[in-house]
C-alpha cells in the first residue's frame, strides 16, 4: 500500500509539472514594473473618445477597444483590477428614450449599387434604452458628448432632463443616481490611476456645425453654452483645474491628453474644395451658361472693388464650389442695385443680391465637412421652397438653388479659415492649460494633438504598414470621420503607455496595432 | 487454430475496433513515437531488440527471431501535452488547452515456419492535436488542429541464417484532419466575431511500406536498420467552411472545398543491442526523419475568388538519438529505462504555432509484470523536457508585407502508457 502511494505521488508530480510554465511569467507579479504608479483602480474620465464611442455611435465592440479597456488589459499584467465599461445592449448602437430612437445606429462600410464602398447606416433598431439604468460604478467614465465644464454638473445624468435636453442619455444610462456628475461618481471609487481627456467637444461642436454655433469666448456663463459653441478658455481653465484639483486631491496619478487640431480629422480633410468636375454629366454641359450668368455677377463684384469674390467654373479641371463666408462684408443690397443698373430686372437682380452678397469660390484654405459631401450638387429644397414663393417657376427655381453650383454652401457646410481661427485660439488656450496642470501635479502628459498631427502628416508605422488619418484607407479613423478605430485607439493607448512609463518610471508594455481591427464592413444596410 | 486462440483473435479485434475508434492525438509536433510501451521504457528502442511483438513495428524483419508462435502486443498512451506562449514586448500570453491524446498499437505475429513469420501491425506514428484559445494572439495562423493517421501493415519476416533476417511489408494508411484558424489579425463581423476558416478531410488513405535487415553477428549483440517510406496524405475535396465573414462583396468567402497535401515524412532507424549476462540489456537507436519533404502547406481552395492558402514551413531532416536498457530484476518482473534526444525539424523563423516543436529530451522508464506465462502487463511512462524557446514564424504575410509572430514557447508532454504482451 505504501508503495502503491508513492507510485500516486511521483504519477501527481508528474501531472503537475505538465503544465508549461515560464521561469519568468508576463502575468506574474514583478515581470513588468509600475514604477510610481499604481494600477490597481483605474478610472478614465472624458467623453466620446474615452468611451469607445466609434462609427457616430455607442456599441460593446466599439467600447471593448476604446483606449482605457486596452490600457486596463495591459495594466491588469501590473496589479490593475478589474476594468469595468458601461457596455451598451448591441453591436447596432443607437438609443431608445421610453422606446422612441434618439441616437441612430452606427455606421458600417457598404458597397454601393454602383459598386463603390461608402459608409451607410447599419440596419437595424437600437435596444439600448436610456432609462434602463446599468449598476454601477464604472471604471469607464467616458460620457459621449460631454464637455469640459459637463463633468462637475449634479444632474448631468438626471434620465428625466434627456428628453429636454439638460442632461446627457448616455450618462443617464449609468449615473448613480439622478443627481450625480460625472466626477462625482468617479471620484466616489477612490481610483488609484486615471485617464482625462475632456475638452475636446469644447470646440468639437462648433467645427463638425460648420461653425454655426457662437463662439463664446468672454462670456464666463457655461449655463448659457449652446452645444455649438467655443467654451471660453477661462471657463474651460477652471473647470479643467477643478477636475484635475479634485483627481490628485489623494495622491492619485494619472494622464492628461490635450486636446487634437479638428484640421487633421478625416471629418475635415475628406471633402475636396474643389469637387465640381466638368466630367460630371449632370454639371459639365452646364458651365457654359452658369459662367455666362456669373460673368455679369463677377462685373459687379469688380465694380464693387471686391474682384476677389469672382466665381468661375473651369470646362478643363475640377473647380471650387461657391460658399457663403459670414466672414465677408454683406454686399447684398449695393450688389442688387449695380446688377440692375446694369440692365437686369429688379427681381433677379434682388435674388442674386441676396444669394451673392456674402459669396465667393472655396479656396483650399476652406474646409468642407464630411457631411457636405451629400449636399454637393444637390437642390437645396428649403431654398427651392423659398425660390419658388417669391415666385420663380419651379425649373429656375431649381436652377438657382444648386448647393455650391448656383447656391453658396450654407454655413453649416464649410468651416472657412475665420471660424478655423476661432477654434485654434480656444484650443491653444485650453492646451496650454492641459499641459500647465501636468507640470504643475507631475502627471503625465499626453501629446495627442502631435500624435493626430503624425497621423494627418506622415502615418504611424506598424508591423503591417502604415496607419493614417485618410477616411476609409488610413486605418486610425472609425467612418465618422472624427473618432478613432480600434487601431486608432492602440495607437493612442501606446502613446499614453509611453507617456506613464517615462513619468512614472514604468515599464508598461504597448500593444500591437496590427491586432486591431479597423473599420468594419456590412452590406446590411436598409 | 485451437478454440483458446480463437477466442483471443476476437477479443483482439474488438479492442482494435475500439482503439481505432479513439482519436489519435498528440501535441508538440506530428511525429508521435509511442509505439511501444516496453520500447518506449527503453528511450523507444528497438529497431535491434527481439523482445515481445513490438518488433512488428520497429523493425519486421525481427519478427523471425521471436520465440514463440504467436505473438501479440497492444497498448495505448495518454499524453498529457501543452505548450504556453508569450510576448514580453506586448505582455500577451496563451496556453493550449489540447484534449488527452491516446496514440494505440496493435501487433501480432505468427510463425508459420521456421524461416518465416507473418505479422500484422496497426499504429498511430503521426498525429497531432493542438488547441489554443480561440481568438487568441496567434490565431490567424492557428485556432486549433486535429490530424490523425493510421498505419496498418501486414508483414512478412524471412530468416536467412541464424545471423542474419529480413522483412517488411507494405503500408496502408487513412488519416483525417481537421483545423482552424482566423482569416487574418482583425477581420470580424459587425458583431465583432472573428473571420475564420474550418478545413476538415475524413478517410483520407495511401499506400507507402516499410522493410528492414537484423544482423546477430554474436549470441548477445544485435544489429537492426529499417526503412519506412514517406508518405503524403493527399486530402482531395475536403470541405472548407467560413464563419463569421462580414456580409459585404468586398469579403466573398462562400464555404467551398479544397485540396491540401500533407507529407508523413519517411524515416530511417538503425541501433544496437548488446546483452550483459542473463538481466541486462543495452540499446542504442538513430532515428532520421526525412522532413525536408514537408516544404509548404497549401491549402487550395476549389473557389477561385478565394486566394489558396500557402504557408511555408521548408523543415529540415532531424535526428533522433536513442539509448535504453533493461534490468530482469525478478523472475517475472523487468525494469526498464531510457533517454532521447529528439531534435527538431523546425528551422529558425519556421516556428508555426500549429506544431510549435522545438528540441526535446525524452526520459523514459517502465516495467513488464508476468501475470502468467502467457501474459505480461506493459507500463511506461515518458517525461519530455523541453526547453523554453524564443521563436517566430516569419512568413505570415498581411497587404504583401511579412508579419512575424513570434514570443517564447514552452512545451511539456507527460505520457504514461499501459499495454498487454501476448505469447503462445
Amino acid at each position: 500500500m505504501k508503495k502503491h502511494l508513492i507510485y500516486l505521488a511521483i504519477l501527481s508530480i508528474g501531472f503537475v509539472s505538465c503544465e508549461p510554465e515560464f521561469e519568468n511569467p508576463v502575468d506574474e507579479d514583478g515581470f513588468y514594473s509600475s514604477g510610481e504608479a499604481n494600477f490597481s483602480h483605474f478610472v478614465a474620465i472624458g467623453n466620446s473618445t474615452s468611451a469607445g464611442y466609434a462609427d457616430n455611435a455607442l456599441y460593446i465592440s466599439g467600447q471593448q477597444n476604446s483606449f482605457p479597456n486596452i490600457l486596463a488589459q495591459q495594466f491588469s499584467l501590473l496589479g490593475g483590477g478589474e476594468f469595468t465599461q458601461p457596455l451598451m445592449a448591441d453591436n447596432t448602437g443607437g438609443l431608445l428614450l421610453n422606446g422612441t430612437q434618439i441616437a441612430a445606429p452606427r455606421m458600417v462600410l457598404a458597397v454601393g449599387a454602383n459598386g463603390n464602398p461608402g459608409p451607410a447606416i447599419m440596419a437595424g433598431t437600437p435596444t439600448t434604452e436610456v432609462t434602463n439604468t446599468l449598476a454601477g460604478p464604472f471604471n469607464n467614465m467616458g460620457v459621449p458628448g460631454a464637455k469640459v465644464y459637463h463633468l462637475g454638473v449634479e444632474g448631468y445624468g438626471n434620465v428625466s432632463g434627456v428628453a429636454n435636453g439638460t442632461a446627457n442619455p448616455y450618462f443617464a444610462r449609468f449615473a448613480s443616481s439622478s443627481n450625480a456628475s460625472i466626477l462625482g461618481d468617479a471620484l466616489v471609487q477612490n481610483p488609484t490611476f486615471f485617464t482625462l481627456w475632456i475638452g475636446n467637444n469644447d470646440v468639437l461642436g462648433f467645427a463638425t456645425s460648420g461653425g454655426t454655433g457662437t463662439d463664446q469666448t468672454g462670456n464666463f456663463d457655461a449655463g448659457t453654452y449652446g452645444s455649438n459653441d467655443i467654451t471660453d478658455p477661462n471657463v474651460f481653465a477652471q473647470a479643467y483645474s477643478q477636475i484635475v484639483d479634485a483627481l490628485v486631491a489623494n495622491e492619485t496619478e494619472g494622464v492628461l491628453l490635450n486636446i487634437p487640431d479638428v484640421t487633421t480629422l478625416p471629418y475635415f480633410t475628406t471633402v475636396p474644395y474643389a469637387p465640381l468636375s466638368p466630367a460630371n454629366p449632370d454639371f459639365g454641359p452646364q458651365i457654359p451658361t452658369l459662367n455666362g450668368l456669373y460673368a455679369q455677377l463677377n462685373q459687379a463684384f469688380a465694380f464693387l472693388g471686391v474682384p476677389e469674390r469672382s466665381i468661375q467654373f473651369s470646362t478643363t479641371s475640377a473647380s471650387a464650389v461657391v460658399v457663403k463666408d459670414e466672414s465677408l462684408a454683406d454686399i447684398s443690397t449695393a450688389l442688387t442695385q449695380v446688377l440692375m443698373a446694369g440692365g437686369l430686372d429688379a427681381a433677379t437682380a434682388t435674388l442674386f443680391g441676396m444669394q451673392f452678397g456674402q459669396a465667393r469660390q472655396a479656396t483650399a484654405n476652406d474646409l468642407l465637412p464630411l457631411t457636405s459631401s451629400s449636399a454637393i450638387g444637390e437642390v437645396n429644397q428649403d431654398r427651392l421652397e423659398e425660390l419658388m414663393a417669391m415666385g420663380l417657376p419651379a425649373a429656375m427655381a431649381g436652377q438657382f438653388a444648386v448647393n455650391g453650383v448656383s447656391y453658396p454652401m450654407e454655413d453649416q457646410w464649410v468651416l472657412t479659415p475665420s471660424e478655423q481661427q476661432m477654434i485654434e485660439t480656444a484650443r491653444t488656450a485650453y492646451n496650454s492649460t492641459i499641459q500647465n496642470l501636468a507640470i504643475t501635479h507631475g502627471l503625465a502628459f499626453v501629446d495627442a494633438s502631435g500624435l493626430l498631427e503624425d497621423l494627418y502628416n506622415h502615418g504611424v508605422a506598424f508591423d503591417a504598414g502604415s496607419i493614417n488619418a485618410d477616411f476609409v484607407t488610413g486605418g486610425a479613423f472609425s467612418l465618422d470621420g472624427v473618432h478613432l478605430t480600434p487601431r486608432g485607439n492602440a495607437v493612442i493607448a501606446n502613446e499614453i503607455i509611453k507617456e506613464i512609463n517615462r513619468t512614472y518610471g514604468a515599464s508598461v508594455p504597448k500593444v500591437n496595432p496590427g491586432n486591431y481591427n479597423t473599420i468594419t464592413l456590412s452590406n446590411n444596410i436598409n | 487454430m485451437n478454440k483458446s486462440k480463437i477466442k483471443f483473435m476476437r477479443k483482439f479485434s474488438l479492442l482494435a475496433v475500439v482503439l481505432l475508434a479513439t482519436a489519435v492525438t498528440y501535441a508538440g509536433g506530428y511525429r508521435v513515437s509511442l509505439q511501444g510501451q516496453r520500447s518506449l521504457a527503453m528511450g523507444h528502442t528497438g529497431v535491434a531488440v527481439v523482445n515481445n511483438a513490438e518488433i512488428a513495428f520497429f523493425n519486421p524483419a525481427g519478427i523471425v527471431y521471436l520465440e514463440n508462435k504467436l505473438n501479440a502486443a497492444v497498448g495505448v498512451s495518454g499524453v498529457f501535452s501543452d505548450v504556453a506562449w508569450q510576448n514580453e514586448e506586448f505582455g500577451q500570453y496563451a496556453q493550449t488547452e489540447s484534449p488527452m491524446g491516446t496514440p494505440f498499437y496493435a501487433y501480432v505475429t505468427y510463425s508459420v515456419t521456421d524461416w518465416m513469420s507473418v505479422g500484422l501491425a496497426a499504429y498511430t506514428p503521426y498525429g497531432s492535436a493542438v488547441e489554443w484559445p480561440t481568438d487568441w494572439a496567434g490565431s490567424h495562423l492557428v485556432n486549433n488542429i486535429d490530424l490523425q493517421a493510421i498505419y496498418i501493415q501486414p508483414l512478412v519476416s524471412f530468416k536467412i541464417s541464424e545471423y542474419f533476417s529480413i522483412g517488411g511489408g507494405p503500408i496502408y494508411v487513412t488519416g483525417a484532419v481537421n483545423f482552424n484558424r482566423n482569416l487574418n489579425r482583425t477581420l470580424a463581423d459587425a458583431e465583432g466575431n472573428r473571420s475564420n476558416v474550418t478545413i476538415e478531410a475524413n478517410g483520407v488513405s495511401e499506400w507507402g511500406w516499410s522493410a528492414g535487415f537484423m544482423f546477430n553477428p554474436t549470441e548477445e549483440l544485435r544489429v537492426g536498420f529499417h526503412y519506412r517510406s514517406e508518405i503524403i496524405l493527399n486530402a482531395e475535396g475536403g470541405e472548407a467552411n467560413f464563419e463569421n465573414v462580414p456580409d459585404s462583396p468586398l469579403t466573398n468567402f462562400p464555404d467551398t472545398t479544397f485540396d491540401a497535401a500533407l507529407p508523413m515524412p519517411a524515416e530511417l532507424a538503425v541501433g544496437v543491442s548488446y546483452e550483459f549476462g542473463d538481466k541486462w540489456l543495452v540499446a542504442v537507436d538513430l532515428n532520421r526523419t526525412f522532413w525536408s519533404v514537408y516544404n509548404s502547406l497549401d491549402i487550395d481552395f476549389a473557389d477561385d475568388a478565394i486566394p489558396d492558402s500557402k504557408n511555408v514551413r521548408n523543415y529540415a531532416n532531424s535526428n533522433t538519438y536513442r539509448f535504453g536498457v533493461q534490468y530482469k530484476a525478478l523472475q517475472n518482473l523487468t525494469l526498464r529505462a531510457g533517454y532521447y534526444l529528439d531534435k527538431s525539424p523546425v528551422k529558425k523563423g519556421y516556428f508555426a504555432p500549429e506544431t510549435p516543436r522545438n528540441d526535446a529530451q525524452g526520459f523514459t522508464g517502465g516495467l513488464s509484470y508476468d501475470i502468467s506465462s502467457k501474459f505480461a502487463v506493459d507500463l511506461s511512462f515518458l517525461y519530455m523536457k523541453f526547453d523554453e524557446i524564443d521563436a517566430s514564424y516569419d512568413y505570415y504575410a498581411e497587404n504583401g508585407q511579412e508579419v512575424p509572430f513570434g514570443g517564447t514557447y514552452k512545451s511539456t508532454a507527460f505520457v504514461p502508457g499501459i499495454g498487454i504482451t501476448y505469447k503462445l
